[in-house]
């Protein structure tokens, strides 16, 4: 097993240990973008609790807010904050660590959680930097239920108009929201298609829960000049936890002593 | 008769100021030219940035450019700046604490008789309802462009409303001014007015009309909504027997809704609230519409006389 995935596993296990304990968090979108947060927190970005007050860091913003979960334990586990802490008290009286991205906690740029915000932003973020003249990147993971939120197709607009190759955005694709499957709720078949019309470079990553896939992904994103890159990563919602997987009661369920027990043999056993 | 409009002046505080600041930064939803910053897109191309007809984009771009270190001003009319974009105003500036400025045109009842898809008489509400926003409505240009040269040294989220005709001067180059302090144009013993913006030149009128009656009336320019300068009302108000609020917006959340809060907690005083309707307005131009509601010189003068049982 290749280093990336074994992180992503070990942040696994963290996140079923702070939503077992805190009986809150979105577990399913969690699990699906965990692999998405580890390539790009362990690889792709230059973002540390080292540089973060550095101007030229590259910009993360997790559009889908309510995975915030699985960022906290991905900055706790990159030492901007005590991970423990975190896993101990979220969502719990009085904790920053509350259920979307806030700027209490160490290492997040801007407040977030209401959906269809951060691709607008990161928007603004990318044009500052042209501007300035620095090289830094601005990464915005979005879900695929999100793009139902009119907000994006602005932002799309305004990204390809001023060409920011220097923004590079992520859907979520598990193909699960909270009512039912994409299709059911408003169909996004052709969210490839849409991108690509409003002129952006689309990547797709067949398996968004490889890590190695999605490494060769940013790395081409990277490459493309002249126009905003999107990786639509195809996860699947609970990745790694059988009974979680493709699940859409796993949108925000809560597990008991006995599915605890087994989500955490489940990905023990695959670390081992 | 002064012809410079509010937002002449603001364009040209930025391109004075923008000469030395390159993070001065100035954001438009098509909206350039109604907000009379073409001059400073042309003078300052790199600093200035288009999103087309998109307020949510307008302002969540505002928002980014802002969290990378630019003081950012973002123009848009006021009907669909407060509304379209109410959300992205409350998350991505109010709550984020980015150092934005929104900066609604033709506000109130500006655009006449474009009705009331273009109307803003909810704005004052709205705005100051959102934890971590300010809310100013200056009245003439001289007090903008101290507004917005003021809003430039700080980095906290603002909201500043401005007419779309020109404003009769109330003051002049000289003016003192004080970030979240009330200006008073006039101490009474019997009535206080309380304005903002584009009323303040009609309350000053009626002031002066009051007064030359024999009924001493005084006046506030209270231009900073929120925070309300409720220490220079308190000072003003407690002598009076009637206290007065004249505003552009409707009747609910406004000037006259957080005087009632104060003088209510504080100092309980006979209040009449002047302000537009809560219903679908008539048709005209803005100064039609305020003569229609009695938000003009004789309207005030009336409100005041019938409140003190002179007529």
């Amino acid at each position: 097993m290749d280093k990336l995935t074994r992180k992503s596993y070990e942040l696994r296990r963290d996140i079923i240990e702070m939503i077992y304990k805190s009986k809150a968090g979105h577990i399913g979108g969690d699990l699906s973008v965990i692999d998405i947060l580890t390539v790009l927190y362990y690889d792709v970005m230059n973002i540390c609790p080292e540089n973060f007050t550095d101007d030229n860091r590259d910009r993360f913003l997790l559009s889908k807010g309510h995975c915030a979960d699985a960022l906290f334990v991905v900055l706790g586990d990159q030492g901007f904050f005590d991970k423990q802490e975190a896993i101990d008290t979220f969502s719990q009286y009085k904790s920053k660590f509350i259920g979307h991205p806030n700027t209490e906690v160490n290492g997040i740029e801007i407040n977030s959680g209401s959906l269809g915000h951060g691709l607008s932003v990161g928007v603004g973020m990318a044009l500052a930097a042209k501007m300035d003249k620095k090289t830094y990147r601005t990464y915005v993971v979005l879900g695929d239920g999100e793009m139902a939120e009119g907000s994006n197709y602005e932002a799309m607009m305004a990204a390809h108009q001023y060409q920011l190759d220097n923004l590079c955005a992520t859907i979520d694709f598990n193909n699960l929201q909270i009512s039912g499957t994409i299709d059911e709720v408003m169909s996004s078949v052709s969210i490839a298609e849409k991108f690509a019309s409003f002129g952006w470079n689309v990547i797709e990553v067949e398996d968004g829960n490889s890590c190695k896939q999605l490494l060769k992904a940013y790395q081409e994103a990277k490459q493309c000049k002249g126009k905003p890159s999107v990786v639509i990563a195809h996860t699947v919602k609970g990745k790694g936890v059988s009974f979680m997987e493709n699940q859409k009661a796993w949108h925000h369920g809560v597990m008991n002593q006995e599915q605890y027990k087994q989500a955490v043999q489940e990905l023990e056993e695959v670390l081992s | 008769m002064n012809t410079i409009t509010n937002r002449q002046a603001i364009c040209d505080i930025l391109l004075e100021k923008a000469k030395k600041d390159k993070d001065i930064i100035v954001v438009c939803s098509d909206s350039r030219g109604s907000a009379s910053l073409t001059p400073f897109a042309q003078t300052f191309p790199e600093q200035f940035v288009e999103v087309g007809i998109a307020e949510q984009n307008l302002v969540g771009i505002s928002a980014g450019l802002a969290a990378c270190g630019k003081k950012v001003f973002a123009a848009s009319p006021a009907c669909f700046l407060t509304t379209r974009s109410y959300e992205q105003a409350k998350v991505d500036i109010a709550y984020s604490h980015t150092n934005v400025t929104l900066i609604g045109i033709s506000g109130g009842v500006s655009y006449g008789a474009l009705g009331m898809t273009h109307h803003s008489c909810q704005d004052f509400a709205a705005m100051s309802a959102l934890t971590g926003m300010r809310v100013y409505i200056p009245s003439d240009r001289f007090q903008t462009q101290k507004l917005i040269a003021a809003l430039l040294e700080d980095k906290e989220p603002a909201y500043v409303r401005i007419s779309r005709s020109a404003t009769e001067d109330v003051y002049n180059e000289s003016m003192e001014f004080k970030l979240n302090k009330a200006t008073v144009l006039g101490e009474g013993k019997d009535v206080l007015l309380v304005a903002c913006g584009e009323m303040v030149p009609y309350a000053k009128k009626a002031m002066e009309e009051l007064n030359q009656k024999g009924i001493s009336t005084g006046l506030i320019d209270m231009y900073c909504l929120k925070p309300y300068d409720a220490e220079t009302l308190l000072q003003q108000a407690k002598d009076v027997k009637l206290v007065v609020t004249i505003e552009e917006h409707a009747p609910q959340g406004g000037l006259g809704s957080m005087s009632a809060h104060v003088l209510s907690k504080y100092c309980p005083k006979r209040l009449v609230t002047l302000s537009l309707p809560d219903e679908h307005l008539i048709s005209g131009t803005n100064k039609e519409i305020f003569e229609y509601y009695g938000l003009d010189t004789k309207g005030i003068v009336q409100a005041v006389k019938k409140a003190l049982c002179i007529i």
